[in-house]
């Protein structure tokens, strides 16, 4: 007899019958949320048109010769004086379709926010699995310095770094790597240390398996659930930090503009009325943000096995 | 607990000077803050004698302790742009900031764990749900663009407030603030509305899942056996246990309000230190940034000290020890 | 008044979980005298605890009480509102529960806990409800009762915490106690102790006791009458007496076998074969089948509760005596 006093009745789990790959299992679970499911469709017309944007694009807004200075701060609706055409969203001071250049803002705004993000997955990936599999020494000095940036919020870093560095899109992404690593580092580490206690680990050791080998197929696997949710809502983040930092003026140069920028050159317009050059890229940038959270909220609660009921 | 705070006290002026040697190597090593001084047209010997007088020639390090015995003595250098102390600046713009940010963090507090409340007890209802998804707008919005249809809104469309700029201030212990005037409160509402929407959202989510997780608690359940009303359960039990852990980030998130200020101050033209720091990165005005980004520093590690020890204070379980009277 | 204290008819309290309906109580009945003190026993997800939140109408979603009958002194619980449910708890049926240091609140102080108790039920003031706490924390025998008013719940050891808790049931001196596993998680030696006052109050007080326990060893020794649960239902109930010496149902006789006996050394343990079965996938059928080593085939049929004699039931087709 068990001392185990219960409090609410426990339903066992779904019988084994239905034997479902984890992956379906987890697409079913991922789909019951509609508001998800809204949020990935979105972002999969987003990044769509971002890949496509050079085809899809009513113009090629960084193309001098398309451009018309006489259509210039046009309103949404209006047409080319010269060649007729619909301006769907209007036109900025230089007389570029505002269309193309939020499609070709959105392809360099997620290129930057996901390459970032990569590359801070990377880093942080390795430096979590080392401290969590060397422990001592090793772990607490990243830690500490993973702990120390962490306290302090993204944008100071970014813009100290900025202010060093100067601009140009690498150093953009050297900068949105800096902030992130530490993320992925703790999320990692944390991972992998519940799951180096487990005895499996201390088999795999005494038997001697090497470490590449314990670490790769063992560890790893469990540190990556957490790590996806964290990942995508750091795309996220990564988005909006260099959207911050274009329009501060400190972020991709006019040459790649991304989001940021164009919602920046805009802003002396708000107050003579002609809003649509910086509301409309706003809102491609918030409709992406959201898009990106939606799914990573479900994936979360998803992947999250403390969360299940 | 006195231990423990000498402890924390020594730990954050380690940080504190570490910082201040980061800073310091980061900023001295843009650019050449001459060419922004001098006459374009001058001559090597001009520059020569400009970057002596500056003290520019010397090593790295020599730059470094000399900056460092200064700053003890709270001399930052001066503003190359302005010719006045740089940390004189600095504190002449801080207080429209930390007005900027507290006010913000008011409306974030005020408005945020009250919906989070509602969102963490009733979960699945309508009332619930709404609060989560406004939640997600909340912090995906970029807060640049908020400001921007803010100003469109109020400013342009309705006239309502004014776009930019700080109001009337009245002096408050010696200080400058805009919040008792009702002019300053018409140009504080934009800018603070603006900065606590973010926090406000992390807010909403926070309180949430705390209250979620204190529901399922045993001591609700005791409470609800003793026959108490369902206000008090929530109102003193969930509430008191919640605002441990929501206090101690809402004092950490302090700090990063105050960061974030910067792009606010930049849209309504808030003559904060962050409109500072952004104007002297672009002129290269490197004691001012260094000047910054140590007050920035010290404000940080000072809160997070106070936080860390007002945790300690607030968990009766680590104030009074897990002494078993028995 | 002649009616018993509490009688509880045809319980059934259903959980409606996405997995299915989890019938945590089917079908339970019996009656608690004033004075007298009830022991429910069962393994853990016998549905024991879960009566006894019934009882207070504490059940929360996805659960809710779909039938039967919880009569106190005549009124029916199940047809009162929110409101009049809350005000006889804590005030004419309190609850004890098993782990102290999760039901007493981490963050406030014991008088604060003792005090809004009273509070909730009648105006009196702060100090009136003051003084009553520390009479209580007295009779349940805690030394400088001022002391530990000021405390908080982890300055205390875990029998103290118990007592408090207990304390803290006996406020408003309810009617009706239902103790959850009080002393589960407690040192033996604290555990009797606390089972002698426990019994001590209950007949001084005159307040029917629902003991719930899964430790039968306990039960015998405290209470007067028992009820036995299995996989939701009550399998058999009577005197502790009659179920100790003469138990008629399998799984009683299992239970009763499993205990260690101090008569027999040297013989290998009995125990009960198999596991306690899903609350999820409960048919008609006896639910005890599958482990009973007195199963036939009539089994498969769902057993009723016999009526065997004043206070004797019995859920069995094929009975051990």
């Amino acid at each position: 007899m068990s001392v185990v006093a219960e409090k609410t009745p426990q339903a066992p789990p779904a019988p084994l019958a239905r034997e479902q790959s984890p992956w379906r299992r987890f697409a079913a679970e991922f789909a019951e949320s509609r508001l998800a499911l809204f949020g990935l469709a979105m972002l999969v017309v987003i990044v769509a048109i971002a890949v496509l944007a050079p085809w899809i694009s009513p113009q090629n807004p960084y193309d001098l010769a398309q451009l018309d200075v006489m259509d210039s701060k046009l309103p949404p609706g209006e047409h080319s004086a010269t060649t007729g055409k619909p301006y769907w969203l209007g036109t900025d001071d230089q007389g570029r379709d505002m269309l193309s250049g939020i499609f070709y803002g959105l392809r360099i705004s997620l290129v930057v926010g996901v390459t970032s993000t990569v590359i801070a997955l990377a880093i942080g990936l390795a430096l979590g699995l080392a401290a969590a599999y060397f422990g001592g020494r090793v772990d607490a000095i990243i830690m500490r310095i993973a702990d120390i940036q962490l306290s302090f919020p993204a944008i100071l870093i970014a813009l100290v770094l900025l202010a060093v560095l100067g601009q140009g899109v690498d150093k953009i992404i050297v900068s949105l790597v800096t902030v992130q690593w530490a993320y992925y580092a703790r999320t990692v580490r944390s991972a992998a240390l519940v799951e180096r206690q487990k005895e499996y680990i201390e088999a795999a050791r005494v038997l001697a398996l090497s470490r590449p080998r314990i670490v790769l197929r063992h560890l790893l696997p469990n540190c990556l659930p957490p790590l996806i949710v964290v990942a995508t809502v750091q795309v996220a983040h990564a988005i909006q930090l260099e959207a911050a930092l274009s329009f501060l003026g400190l972020g991709l140069p006019i040459t790649e503009p991304s989001i940021g920028l164009l919602i920046s050159n805009g802003f002396q317009y708000l107050l003579s009325g002609k809003y649509w050059i910086s509301f409309y890229p706003g809102v491609a940038l918030l409709l992406t943000i959201v898009a990106i959270n939606l799914v990573a909220d479900q994936l979360r609660d998803v992947l999250n096995p403390r969360l299940k009921k | 607990m006195l231990a423990f705070a000498i402890r924390r006290l020594g730990q954050s002026l380690f940080v504190l000077v570490v910082m201040s040697f980061l800073v310091f190597l980061g900023v001295y090593a843009i650019g050449n803050p001459i060419e922004l001084l001098v006459n374009p047209q001058a001559d090597a010997v001009e520059r020569a004698r400009a970057t002596a007088a500056l003290g520019l020639d010397r090593p790295m390090l020599e730059q470094y302790g000399v900056f460092l015995s200064k700053a003890a003595h709270g001399d930052l250098g001066r503003s190359f742009v302005f010719n006045v102390p740089a940390i004189q600046l600095i504190l002449q713009k801080l207080p429209a900031t930390l007005e900027l940010a507290f006010a913000a963090m008011v409306i974030a507090i005020a408005i945020g764990i009250p919906l989070g409340l509602a969102a963490g007890l009733r979960p699945n209802s309508y009332i619930g749900r709404t609060i989560m998804a406004g939640s997600i707008l909340g912090f995906s919005l970029p807060s640049f663009w908020v400001g921007l249809v803010l100003i469109m809104v109020f400013s342009v469309q309705l006239g309502w407030l004014p776009p930019n700029g700080r109001g009337e201030t009245v002096l408050l212990l010696g200080v400058p603030v805009s919040f008792l005037t009702w002019d300053g409160l018409r140009h504080l509402a934009m800018p603070a509305l603006n900065l606590a929407l973010f926090k406000l959202s992390l807010l909403v989510r926070l309180t949430r899942a705390s209250t979620r997780e204190a529901v399922l608690q045993d001591y609700v359940k005791f409470a609800r056996a003793k026959g108490l009303s369902p206000r008090r359960v929530i109102g003193v039990h969930v509430l008191k246990n919640i605002m441990i852990p929501i206090v101690t980030v809402i004092g950490l998130e302090l700090g990063s309000v105050i960061a974030f200020a910067i792009i606010t101050e930049s849209i309504f033209a808030w003559p904060g230190s962050g409109k500072l720091l952004i104007d002297s990165i672009n002129q290269l005005d490197r004691p001012v940034i260094v000047a910054y980004l140590l007050v920035i520093v010290t404000i940080f590690i000072a809160i997070n000290f106070v936080v860390d020890v007002l945790y300690s204070v607030l968990d009766p379980r680590v104030r009074l020890g897990a002494a078993a009277a028995h | 008044m002649t009616g018993a204290l509490l009688e509880v008819e045809g319980l059934r309290t259903h959980f409606f979980t996405k997995a299915g309906v989890v019938k945590a109580v089917d079908d339970v009945s019996f009656r608690v005298e004033r004075g007298r003190i009830l022991g429910l026993v069962g393994e853990s997800g016998s549905g024991k605890s879960m009566t006894g939140y019934s009882i207070l109408g504490l059940v929360d979603e996805p659960g809710r009480i779909v039938a039967g009958r919880i009569a106190l002194n005549g009124t029916d619980l199940t047809r009162l509102d929110a409101a009049a449910w809350r005000k006889l708890r804590g005030n004419r049926i309190a609850m004890i529960f098993q782990d102290p240091m999760m039901t007493l609140n981490p963050v406030l102080r014991i008088d604060t806990q003792m005090v809004e108790a009273v509070r909730a039920h009648q105006a009196v003031s702060r100090e009136a409800a003051l003084a009553r706490s520390r009479e209580a924390l007295t009779r349940v025998g805690i030394p400088s009762p001022d002391e530990r008013l000021r405390a908080y719940p982890h300055q205390f050891s875990g029998g103290m915490r118990q007592r408090v808790a207990i304390a803290i049931a006996l406020l408003n001196q309810p009617e009706l106690i239902i103790a959850d596993e009080p002393t589960t998680a407690l040192d033996v030696t604290i555990q009797g102790q606390i089972l002698f006052e426990v019994q001590k109050l209950c007949r001084e007080t005159g307040a029917g006791l629902i003991w719930i326990s899964h430790d039968l060893a306990v039960i015998s020794g405290l209470a007067d009458e028992v009820c036995v649960m299995y996989a939701g239902r009550i399998v058999e109930s009577g005197t502790v007496s009659e179920i100790l010496e003469r138990p008629m149902h399998p799984y009683t006789r299992g239970l009763l076998d499993s205990v260690p006996s101090r008569n027999t050394p040297g013989r290998p343990l009995s125990q009960i074969p198999g596991m306690t079965p899903s609350l999820l996938k409960l048919g008609e059928a006896c639910a005890f089948r599958e482990r009973c080593p007195r199963a036939v085939d009539a089994c498969a049929a769902a057993p009723v509760v016999r009526d065997l004699a004043a206070g004797r039931t019995l859920r069995c087709v094929n009975p051990v005596a």
